[in-house]
């Protein structure tokens, strides 16, 4: 899923400025609900906070809030198209991608972000999410036993732990398992560690957003 | 045997033990700085590494500043690291220090930018040390780029790489030593030794798996004369073994300078025994005019003289 965390309140109140009287807080319904950024407990929590801060300032702002399915699809962001454009301010508490989207489908609203995308990650306790892809557009976890470098080794490496892997920590960060400790590991484990030995040639990145900003079509589906 | 165009390639061809050492630029654009520092250190080693960058810090570029030090007359080894440049700037940058006459390199991955003062920087690491290895490699013996163009005047480098004895996984460690030799590498320079045993042990595996024979070992020494640096190379250098014992000695040490040529000696003597080991690769951080000192304390001076 992809990972998100709320911008600080201060941050979100000095975005939203002076100049409205009506906000629509608008949460997202699949990735940032799972990661506890953006569903509707926190569109509610943060909408209680900034109520009471503009109760506060003495300003009469009114705040309306909901969650759609999801803001990356135009069918759900239409269902939400009343709600839209009877506020001033629309603060979209979903990933980038959400809010880009609803800027495309309502281009003379005022969209603003309420969370900072952060990674591709899993649930590794709860309340703590871990990143495991980039995305880089050509898989490799075939090669390294399920474990991939791109994304888990602070360097990328694809052919061996650099030199500050010690006691299977990363050196960038010791919370943080060294990639090449848990291949090492899996390659033991599966008696599959002298596949290790072949040299793994330059990635081809062009794949990866190197390539450009990417656009993904499946031919069987696809309608122009 | 033929010369080839590396000097330090030749003395290890003729069977020296080889005597390295190393040269951090400024940070600042001084030439003289390195001037100062080159003058200091010729005629007591035989190749002078000049670091790029080193734990993620801005400093003059080790190709210009090997440029220098090599007018002073001494032969350099450019080290180049895949933190900051992709395949294109890396290729590039080789091909340029060919053109000026510099012939042997270290080829690293490179510390993370997260060590260094620019934590926000975009890391590259588009190639790791073994990925450029075998770019410059095929540079250099096939004449041709990654991209498969191949070119009129290849470039003429002696190809290093790094080797830790003291990084986990172990074995995985030997796995990407060999895979190191195999793209290319012809001599390596080892992570500073402090853990004696643990390095024996590892000159034991990497003659097992015959490495010595593929490619010249040079003994990483790091002359210190301060147990705050010990402390500090132990708990926050990342690849670092510096046992207790090592410490110990240096807190009770009354001369602590003396106290540390003492064991960069010491530990030269010890690896000059041992098997595959074929020279020394002195990095004294903070403390490079002592370079001279324990060259000549380890009975190491005069140098060979070699073409």
């Amino acid at each position: 899923m992809i990972v998100a965390e709320q911008k600080k309140v201060k941050e979100i109140i000095d975005m939203l400025g002076d100049d409205f009287n009506k906000l629509l807080i608008a949460g997202c319904g699949t990735c940032v609900t799972v990661s506890l950024a953006g569903g509707e407990r926190e569109v509610n929590s943060l909408a209680e906070i900034l109520r009471t801060y503009y109760a506060n300032k003495g300003r009469d702002i009114e705040i309306e809030t909901l969650t759609a399915k999801r803001q990356c699809d135009f069918e759900f962001i239409d269902e939400i198209e009343k709600e839209i454009k009877r506020n001033d301010i629309i603060l979209s508490l979903a990933c980038g991608i959400g809010v880009q989207h609803l800027v495309e489908r309502y281009p003379k609203k005022v969209v603003l972000p309420g969370l900072n995308t952060s990674f591709y990650g899993a649930t590794t306790a709860v309340g703590e999410w871990a990143e495991r892809c980039i995305g880089c557009g050509e898989c490799v976890l075939d090669q390294y036993f399920g474990i991939c470098p791109v994304a888990r080794c602070a360097k990328g490496l694809l052919n061996g732990p650099c030199g500050g892997s010690q006691n299977g920590e990363c050196e960038v960060d010791p919370d943080t398992d060294c990639a090449w400790e848990l291949i090492y590991d899996r390659g033991c484990e599966l008696d599959r560690l002298e596949e290790l030995i072949e040299y793994e040639p330059p990635k081809d990145w062009e794949v990866f957003r190197d390539g450009g900003p990417r656009t993904l079509v499946n031919e069987e589906y696809h309608e122009d | 045997m033929t010369k080839s165009y590396s000097k330090v390639k030749n003395m290890l061809d003729a069977g020296h033990f080889v005597v390295c050492s190393e040269l951090g630029p400024p940070i600042g654009s001084d030439p003289d700085f390195i001037r100062n520092k080159a003058k200091n250190l010729k005629g007591y080693v035989d190749g002078v590494n000049v670091t790029d960058n080193q734990t993620a810090i801005v400093r003059m570029s080790s190709i210009a500043a090997a440029k220098i030090a090599m007018e002073q007359g001494l032969e350099m080894i450019i080290q180049v690291t895949a933190r900051d440049r992709n395949r294109i700037g890396l290729q590039s940058d080789i091909l340029g220090a060919s053109a000026l006459g510099l012939r042997n390199v270290l080829l690293l991955t490179g510390d993370h930018q997260t060590f260094g003062k620019d934590p926000g920087s975009k890391n590259v690491f588009e190639l790791g040390s073994v990925q450029l290895i075998k770019a410059v490699n095929d540079m250099v013996h096939e004449g041709v780029l990654i991209n498969g163009d191949q070119m009129d005047t290849p470039p003429k480098m002696f190809l290093g790489g790094a080797a830790n004895p003291f990084a986990d996984p172990f074995e995985m460690q030997m796995i990407k030593m060999q895979k190191k030799v195999n793209a290319g590498v012809e001599f390596f320079q080892t992570q500073a030794i402090y853990n004696m045993e643990k390095f024996k042990y590892w000159m034991e595996e990497v003659r097992k798996r015959g490495i010595h024979e593929q490619a010249y070992i040079l003994a990483g020494i790091l002359p210190t004369r301060s147990s705050k640096a010990l402390r500090m190379m132990k708990k926050y250098v990342a690849g670092m073994d510096v046992p207790d014992h090592v410490i110990k000695r240096m807190d009770q040490a009354e001369d602590k300078e003396n106290e540390g040529v003492k064991m960069a000696v010491e530990t030269i003597q010890q690896v000059k025994e041992i098997e595959g080991v074929r020279g020394v690769h002195l990095m004294p951080v903070a403390w490079e005019e002592i370079t001279p000192v324990v060259v000549e304390e380890a009975s190491l001076y005069p140098r060979p003289e070699v073409e």
